[in-house]
């Protein structure tokens, strides 16, 4: 029974891995790619490593894939901010038909100050 | 004290993963801990007195479980969107005034908005905080905060709060 369970949520993890891939060809730019990579992905591989827990139970095995799912929570949601924070700032264009860009003001606003500060240091 | 805590979550976590009680794994555990805890332990949050309030593991589980029908709506959204022909999506940057305080609570939510459906935190920056959507169905102000915030903000206060 445990391991017809842990099959089929591997199955669902791995379909869910795979929409994520197909997501990083598709979609158009680094942001979008971004949100298929963290969301597809994480939830494919928070469904393996169920499977897993599933098939071992509280066993070595097990008990290392529990812990490995809130681990992968914290680190691709933050590995998604930090990267979407970072493409932004290096000047990665969003696709031509965005609708919204409240966030591009704040950072003209940021990079004034910085260059500001910068003056004084250089002359 | 602070340093001590993380320490002790240092050490229970390693535990956990390596799961084996031999001196030599305890000691390498005990010093990698150390090393960790002396340089992140500044960043540890504060007010760690609420982790032994009853109510706030109640809420956290109810919250647990919200989270988790989100997180599934979120992948049956990209998953629509990556697998439709015509590629339905409307890409946008929002600015969206955040209502919790408190460090662990904003990096809560800010995670939650990650996994939740189209949405991406991106940044925060004083009381706002800067969201990818890839679906931005309006531009009315109040209306998008409280489909993006609304549902978590509730949960997040009775926990960290």
């Amino acid at each position: 029974m445990s391991e017809t369970i842990s099959l089929i949520l591997i199955s669902i993890g791995i379909l869910f891995d795979l929409l994520g891939c197909l997501g990083l060809l598709r979609f158009p730019d680094v942001y979008n790619r971004l949100q298929s990579a963290t969301k597809c992905v994480t939830l494919g591989t928070w469904c393996i490593l169920l499977g897993v827990f599933v098939r071992f139970g509280f066993t070595e095995i097990g008990l290392k894939a529990l812990i490995s799912i809130p681990l992968l929570f914290l680190a691709s949601t933050v590995a998604a901010h930090s990267l979407a924070r970072a493409a932004y700032h290096y000047g990665f264009p969003m696709w031509k038909k965005s609708v919204a860009d409240d966030y591009k003001e704040q950072v003209q606003k940021e990079e004034k100050i910085a260059k500001s500060f910068e003056k004084p240091a250089g002359s | 004290m602070r340093y001590i805590a993380l320490f002790i979550v240092l050490m229970l976590i390693w535990l956990l993963f390596t799961f084996s009680l031999d001196a030599g794994n305890l000691i390498v555990g005990a010093v990698c801990a150390a090393i960790s805890a002396a340089i992140f332990g500044g960043y540890y949050p504060r007010g760690s007195r609420m982790f032994f309030h009853p109510h706030r593991y109640f809420w956290a589980v109810i919250y647990l479980f919200i989270f988790l029908w989100e997180c599934i709506k979120a992948n049956f959204d990209v998953a629509y969107r990556v697998l439709h022909p015509g590629l339905p999506i409307k890409p946008g940057i929002v600015k969206v005034k955040l209502n919790v305080k408190g460090e662990m609570a904003r990096t809560m939510l800010a995670n939650s908005i990650t996994m939740t459906p189209g949405t991406i935190t991106i940044d925060i920056i004083d009381d706002y905080i800067y969201i990818h959507w890839i679906y931005v169905s309006s531009h009315d102000a109040e209306l998008y905060s409280k489909k993006i915030c609304g549902r978590f903000e509730k949960y997040i206060r009775r926990i960290f709060e």
